[in-house]
């Protein structure tokens, strides 16, 4: 049995190499952020209030291109849509906590803290205050991303707008999904986003954003159907 | 106006994190739905990826020798192998650079 102290650090040890890409990530953000033309306080409340880093980006992104405030707010939901997943999985242990407790801990559920508390979950199924490894792991991340993000807009002032620092926005997103490649069905659901955000680029308020999702969605279920 | 939709934002992300966890008994979702789920990030990252790519500032598409066709291409086969996150952006900004200013 694990003390509530012992659990808690192993989550910040455990999610500790994630900072090579989560720091860098931050800094980006912020960099994006102010290299986009954004008030920094306004980028670094994003990291309070949204705490997510590609949808941060895509955020910023598409209200610097003339998206509605709707169109961007919707995406950013679509964008975290993926958190559902990670709470259905958790939820399993965390079901003894009080309600209160569900819903400060829910705030620190992101995709790494999730990928290692999960899998200590999965070993340690037992242990009576599993859920303070899930605080270590997301309190951790939670830290460096304010603090990178906080580089981010400091540093963003300095670099030249030649360097074209906007295109480090589809890179960060390339590194994201490139070992999806490796499947086929997840390439296929890729082109058909893909294509269909050049398709309705020009579709009113920016709305490509949420029209190629949904269909690329909708051919995902297909593709699972066949699958069968 | 842009403080407000960022709150709207930030709500409805605590909400995706919060509902499965807080709110709803886990048997809500559905085997079918968590499988269409996992598909989410390659279902949206592309629509940022191929516009920030393929279309340039002025809404028309680049030029087949664009740097910037170059440089996915050349992070796709680092981030690939690498499996390196930093590696990627990197190799992906490095190589537009090179082409963009020599």
């Amino acid at each position: 049995m694990f003390s509530k102290k012992q659990l808690f650090t192993r989550g910040m040890l455990d999610v500790a190499p994630h900072m090579l890409s989560v720091v860098p990530f931050g800094i980006i953000c912020g960099a994006i952020g102010i290299e986009l033309g954004f008030n920094p306080y306004l980028v670094y409340g994003m990291s309070i209030i949204i705490f997510g880093g590609a949808s941060q980006i895509v955020f910023l992104q598409l209200i610097s291109g003339g998206a509605s405030a709707l169109i961007a707010a919707t995406s950013v939901g679509v964008i975290n849509s993926r958190h559902l997943l990670y709470g259905a999985v958790l939820s399993e242990y965390l079901e003894k906590l009080s309600f209160i407790k569900k819903l400060l801990i829910s705030y620190l559920v992101v995709d790494q803290g999730f990928a290692e508390s999960n899998k200590f979950f999965k070993k340690n199924k037992t242990e009576k205050y599993l859920h303070y490894h899930l605080i270590g792991t997301g309190s951790t991340l939670w830290i460096c991303w304010q603090i990178s993000t906080l580089a981010g807009i400091i540093l963003g002032s300095f670099v030249p707008e030649e360097l074209g620092l906007k295109f480090a926005i589809p890179l960060t997103f390339i590194a994201i999904i490139v070992q999806d490649l490796k499947k086929i069905d997840h390439v296929i659901v890729m082109l058909v986003c893909g294509l269909c955000s050049l398709i309705f680029f020009d579709a009113p308020f920016k709305s490509y954003i949420i029209i190629s999702p949904i269909i690329a969605l909708f051919v995902a279920a297909l593709i699972l159907r066949f699958k069968k | 106006m842009t403080w407000l939709s960022i709150i709207i934002a930030g709500i409805l992300t605590y909400f995706t994190r919060m509902t499965m966890i807080a709110l709803v008994s886990r048997d809500m979702l559905g085997d079918r739905i968590k499988a269409v789920l996992a598909y989410v990030p390659s279902a949206v990252f592309p629509a940022i990826i191929f516009p920030a790519i393929f279309i340039n500032d002025y809404g028309n598409f680049i030029e087949m020798n664009d740097p910037k066709i170059f440089a996915a291409i050349v992070a796709i086969v680092v981030g690939y192998f690498s499996k390196n996150v930093i590696a990627t952006i990197l190799s992906g900004l490095i190589s537009y650079w090179i082409v963009l200013f020599f």
